[in-house]
């Protein structure tokens, strides 16, 4: 189980690698919205660094939706998911393996979001290992979350329109509590991040659960 | 034993049925060559064999499997052509089939010979198959179904978009394959091809099998047969012309994305 899904994992990961999707266009668009945030909200520094967390999370939620919409195209194009079928991996692999190459990518650019954070919004970091541990339990939920649901529109016409329509309320749980996870990180408010971090780490729970039970039938229906 | 035992099996796509009330039945080693209008059930025929489709009613057994209880250890056992190649665009030649062999727990040593069975030129196997003519992609893609040595093969138009050594080449490998002791199921308005490597006939309209005629038969019903395919073979004139102009334009573009590739893009 554990190599196949290594085998997912590295096979998207090489995808990505040669086509360059996230660093040249998810990359790029994640920054230009942080800088077009900062912009709308400077001329009042006070609801900027409130609002940071916030900001920084949803956007987070706008690059999930093209990093799955990529990773669901690669299984469409050409029947492609066909060859996963018929070569016998289990379903539930080729789930983490797809969830877990959504999340390299989406920690990648949330590595480079921080840094944006920090220099465009003056942010200053006052809890460093509850930074890195939100950032990472919150996006293994968001990718499982979103590997689901792409399966899931896979099949649909127009699935690049449907699938924002239905992550992005699926989403709402990681950005409010990602959010306040965040502004114990970045010291903007006086809450306990770390039980925020519970919730976070059940949403992931649940949807690799859900992932697991759901991923082969729907893969089928694709 | 049965490898393919098909009865009053339905299939419904959506609310359509696609295949209504089919019986079948395929031995080892037969090479059953499925024929019929456009339409009629046959890809959706290969893609129940092949344990994509579940069988709405009916009961239908392949290579000892019940597809209404254990899809997934058909899959596993038959290689599918389909009318997609099924192969990842960013992805050469020989990282598509070295994925589809560690997949399927296949030695990767079998993957340069598999490429070499089906004419893909060493030089093509460092290219990313989106830069592939489609009779190229056609010829890996059938690498990948050889490459699985699978029991049960099932070929959808094999020979669409393939140059004259491409089609000679297929022919030889479903050959091959039922010397080996493997069943084949070839859906193909082809029918000068492929009716020299058939044992059977059998011929889908509507969803169902209207006629299903062994070799020693055909004779007797080729002009029986001939009425079903007529209709088709002005659309297959049309195509056969258009794969024809398109096999030539894509090997141009093989050797020009070739030459872009040396000179340029990596792989």
């Amino acid at each position: 189980m554990l190599a196949d899904v290594w085998l997912v994992t590295h096979k998207d990961l090489r995808i990505e690698w040669r086509s360059r999707v996230t660093l040249s266009q998810v990359v790029p668009f994640a920054l230009t919205v942080l800088v077009l945030f900062g912009f709308a909200l400077d001329a009042n520094r006070g609801v900027l660094n409130a609002a940071t967390s916030g900001l920084f999370w949803l956007t987070v939620l706008f690059v999930t939706v093209v990093a799955v919409t990529r990773s669901t195209a690669i299984e469409t194009s050409d029947g492609a998911c066909r060859a996963l079928l018929l070569a016998g991996i289990e379903p539930s692999a080729v789930f983490f393996g797809k969830t877990l190459a959504v999340a390299v990518q989406i920690l990648g650019v949330e590595i480079l979001m921080v840094g944006g954070v920090l220099v465009f919004y003056g942010a200053t970091v006052e809890s460093l290992p509850l930074l890195l541990a939100t950032c990472a339990v919150a996006t293994v939920g968001i990718a499982a979350s979103g590997t689901l649901l792409g399966a899931l529109v896979a099949g649909v016409r127009a699935r690049e329109t449907v699938l924002p329509v239905l992550l992005l309320p699926v989403l709402a749980p990681v950005l409010i509590a990602a959010s306040r996870a965040f502004d114990d990180a970045l010291g903007v408010l006086a809450v306990d991040g770390w039980s925020w971090l519970g919730l976070l780490a059940g949403f992931g729970v649940v949807n690799a659960a859900l992932g697991t039970l759901a991923y082969g039938q729907l893969l089928e229906e694709a | 034993m049965s490898i393919v035992a098909l009865r009053d099996a339905v299939v419904l796509l959506g609310r359509f049925p696609a295949l209504s009330g089919v019986d079948l039945e395929v031995g080892a080693s037969e090479v059953v060559l499925l024929q019929g209008p456009n339409g009629a059930g046959k890809s959706t025929l290969l893609r129940l064999c092949a344990g994509l489709l579940r069988p709405h009613s009916g009961r239908s057994v392949v290579l000892g499997h019940d597809l209404s209880k254990s899809r997934a250890a058909v899959r596993r056992s038959v290689g599918l052509l389909g009318h997609d190649t099924a192969l990842y665009d960013d992805l050469t030649v020989t990282e598509n089939l070295q994925f589809l062999a560690r997949a399927s727990r296949i030695e990767l040593t079998a993957v340069g010979s598999a490429l070499e069975r089906l004419g893909v030129s060493a030089r093509l196997h460092d290219v990313v198959v989106g830069r592939l003519s489609a009779g190229q992609r056609r010829r890996v893609a059938l690498a990948g179904v050889a490459l699985r040595r699978p029991e049960l093969w099932l070929l959808d138009e094999p020979h669409a978009g393939l140059d004259q050594g491409g089609r000679d080449l297929v022919d030889g490998l479903v050959s091959e394959a039922a010397a080996d002791g493997a069943t084949v199921l070839v859906a193909s308005h082809e029918l000068d091809r492929t009716l020299e490597l058939k044992t059977r006939r059998v011929t889908i309209a509507g969803g169902t099998i209207i006629a299903d005629v062994a070799d020693s038969d055909a004779a007797d019903t080729d002009a029986a047969d001939s009425d079903v395919a007529d209709s088709d073979a002005a659309d297959s004139d049309v195509a056969d012309s258009d794969a024809a102009d398109s096999d030539a334009a894509d090997s141009d573009a093989v050797d020009t994305d070739v030459a872009g590739v040396a000179g340029g893009r990596g792989s």
